[in-house]
């Protein structure tokens, strides 16, 4: 399954559409992994630009941690593709530097987690100075890697960073879903002169994901900013982002098949800009609205959504309260039972959907 | 000789007018660099074209040194429309072409400035980066960290230690473990330079720009110098030292006296030919002053100015839901 390269692949699809005498795009449209389609959109971008280079733990022998990366350094060598030590806060501030100075730095971190070490350039330094020089220093770096739980690594390696990244003005932050995402949302960010953090995730890179020809061509780039409908539907609008979209298309297709509720599923794709509008539109078909997150509740990108909502017209057009679903309030545990119900599922999400079309939150939420 | 020794005092005596009022309040708070200007003078006499600097908050002195005139430094003090960064930076937030700050966080300008000196050497353009720091920031984890990487990456980066003294109230005895700076950069070779004057800074910049232009990678230097002011405009520097002290330094070591002494006995200059400088550059910074007070600031329509270089937001928040902001476009895009 590993394509190494964007050439690799367009050739390798150009010959099996060749082979099975058609053009059309459902024939041609392949699956493709989501890390795969990072790689092709870093390759992509680095062939285009002679600025673009990538630093970041183990990024070029090892081919990334995850893969990301694989087969960069081999094309690029030392000069654009930089294994760095183990220093988080010196090498986002490189980064940061060269962007500076004109360069345009993507910084992987090995998974965001560790971007705490570094959160002082990410904000201090990368957020604001385009603010504080009045436009005299922009600053066009990217910050990925994979964000949110992965399995069985407990607290410190478990969490999302969509609330804290999204909070802070300056920053743009995608959170892409699907293969096409990924490689649209990464080739945007690339392309930005603002500093766009991207947020991965672990388990969604091995996950394959149809292409069309339109997203596997090398000028495919998605919009910052523009949520995407990933399933319409009538009954409720659920807004989510990467993983969180997994759980929320598992539950529609339950409530779909056992209870006649349609879903209309919002991918947000990007958290900052928020794509408030498309939610709005949703929730003037719906009536209804719940929200699907794995971070913490608390100031979390739900709660963002809701106060949009309590604070504009779309308030009006609610048949019901809103409700969000989250991760739970915790630290992340390690047993794996623990872990199960620290984040949400698509039973809770049924179980959210439910309650909120069925008027029964009184009930449900008295305590 | 004449332009170097203008310049110089166009920085003693501009930092000590501004220091001088804003002591008094009429000028809105800062950190201020009065005599620590022989490092920035010598080095940036040194410097080339090409070549990009990074500092802390002490930064006034630089940002005149880069080219932004003194109304746009002074008026930046005061949060004035006339200043480079049109009073939205702040005093600790100039900046110029090749010279990116000015930097609020103790530390964080380091990383930067190898980061900057990543790129020269990425461009391949010969340039150096000079990433300046005090004798506080240089117990900071981040430095030891880039440190390691200029090493290993050979970068163009020349990190200099401007010692004063004193990390806000606290002597470097009181903060460090060891107070050789110029060592503490343990494979990065390192110069001890006397800061006070500033032909040694300029030599020892000429030969920083000569060993880093060689690939040989980075340098270290520590600048031994002295801040007779407080560490910003709310310490009156007198509790964690004696007058006594600053009095001493005053009458031994100031950068300004020493400098003067040494160009008149070598009949460089005339003290008449000082004099009138010394008049002129009064003269220039009152005009700058006055005009710092009296600027207006930028319209509120600034305040959701050049957030982003390229918005994508259809409103920028204000305060509340009714009070909607739109992003403008101020900054010139190249």
């Amino acid at each position: 399954m590993a394509l190494k390269s964007s050439p690799v692949l367009f050739g390798w699809l150009t010959r099996l559409s060749r082979r099975n005498f058609s053009t059309s795009k459902a024939l041609a449209a392949k699956p493709v992994a989501v890390r795969d389609a990072l790689n092709q959109a870093i390759d992509e971008e680095m062939e285009k630009d002679e600025k673009v280079f990538i630093m970041g733990e183990e990024v070029a022998l090892y081919d990334g941690a995850y893969k990301v990366t694989r087969g960069l350094w081999k094309k690029y060598g030392d000069k654009r593709v930089i294994d760095t030590p183990i220093t988080e806060a010196g090498f986002a501030g490189i980064a940061v530097g060269a962007a500076f100075a004109g360069l345009k730095p993507i910084c992987e971190f090995m998974t965001f987690n560790f971007s705490m070490q570094a959160i002082d350039h990410v904000i201090n330094s990368a957020a604001k100075t385009f603010y504080m020089s009045a436009g005299k220093v922009p600053v066009p770096v990217v910050f990925r890697g994979p964000n949110g739980a992965a399995a069985g690594v407990a607290a410190q390696h478990s969490q999302c960073f969509a609330a804290w990244y999204s909070h802070c003005p300056g920053l743009k932050v995608l959170m892409p879903y699907s293969s096409e995402d990924a490689k649209g949302l990464m080739k945007a960010a690339i392309r930005d002169p603002d500093p766009v953090v991207v947020l991965e995730n672990e388990m969604l890179y091995g996950v394959p994901f149809p292409m069309s020809d339109e997203a596997l061509s090398p000028d495919f780039v998605l919009p910052i900013g523009k949520a995407k409908i990933e399933r319409p539907g009538d009954h409720i609008t659920v807004v989510c982002a990467g993983k969180a979209i997994d759980t929320a298309l598992e539950a529609a297709t339950t409530l779909a098949g056992n209870h006649g509720i349609e879903c209309e599923i919002i991918n947000l794709r990007s958290i900052r800009p928020l794509d408030f509008q498309a939610i709005a539109r949703s929730i003037s078909k719906t009536h209804h609205l719940i929200t699907v997150e794995q971070g913490w509740p608390q100031s979390g990108i739900g709660a963002e959504i809701c106060a949009r909502v309590m604070e504009s017209s779309a308030f009006f057009e609610l048949d019901a309260p809103a409700w969000r679903v989250t991760g739970a309030d915790v630290p992340m545990p390690y047993a794996t039972t623990l872990e199960a119900h620290a984040l949400p599922r698509a039973q809770d999400v049924v179980a959210a959907a439910t309650a909120v079309l069925g008027n029964k939150i009184s009930a449900a939420s008295s305590q | 000789m004449a332009t170097p020794s203008s310049t110089r005092s166009t920085v003693g005596t501009g930092s000590l007018f501004a220091l001088g009022s804003a002591s008094g309040g009429a000028i809105a708070g800062g950190m201020c660099s009065a005599r620590q200007e022989a490092v920035a003078v010598g080095m940036q006499t040194a410097m080339r074209n090409i070549d990009s600097v990074i500092t802390a908050y002490r930064c006034h002195g630089w940002t005149y040194l880069m080219g932004v005139n003194m109304l746009g430094v002074l008026a930046e003090l005061t949060g004035r429309g006339s200043g480079c960064s049109r009073g939205k930076g702040g005093s600790m937030h100039l900046y110029a072409r090749n010279f990116y700050g000015g930097n609020g966080i103790v530390g964080a300008q380091v990383p930067l400035g190898v980061g900057v000196a990543f790129a020269h050497k990425y461009r391949g353009d010969g340039g150096v980066c000079f990433a300046l720091y005090g004798d506080g920031a240089a117990n900071q984890g981040q430095l030891f960290e880039v440190y390691n990487m200029a090493k290993l990456w050979d970068l163009p980066c020349v990190f200099v230690c401007e010692n004063n003294g004193y990390g806000m109230g606290t002597s470097v005895d009181r903060s460090s473990a060891s107070t050789d700076y110029y060592s503490r950069g343990d494979y990065v070779p390192g110069l001890w330079v006397d800061g006070m004057d500033a032909l040694a800074t300029r030599e020892a910049t000429r030969f920083a720009i000569d060993y880093c232009t060689s690939g040989k990678g980075p340098l270290l230097m520590e600048m031994e110098t002295y801040r007779y002011s407080g560490h910003s405009m709310s310490d009156p520097g007198t509790s964690y030292r004696t007058r006594e002290e600053v009095q001493e330094v005053r009458q031994t070591r100031d950068p300004i006296t020493s400098f003067k002494e040494k160009i008149i006995n070598q009949e460089l200059v005339t003290p008449d030919q000082l004099k009138e400088i010394d008049a002129r550059i009064r003269k220039e910074v009152d005009e700058a002053t006055k005009l710092s007070k009296t600027d207006p600031e930028i319209g509120v329509e600034e305040l959701s100015a050049d957030i982003y270089c390229n918005n994508l937001e259809d409103s920028i928040r204000g305060t509340h839901p009714g009070a909607p902001l739109k992003h403008i476009q101020v900054a010139v895009r190249n």
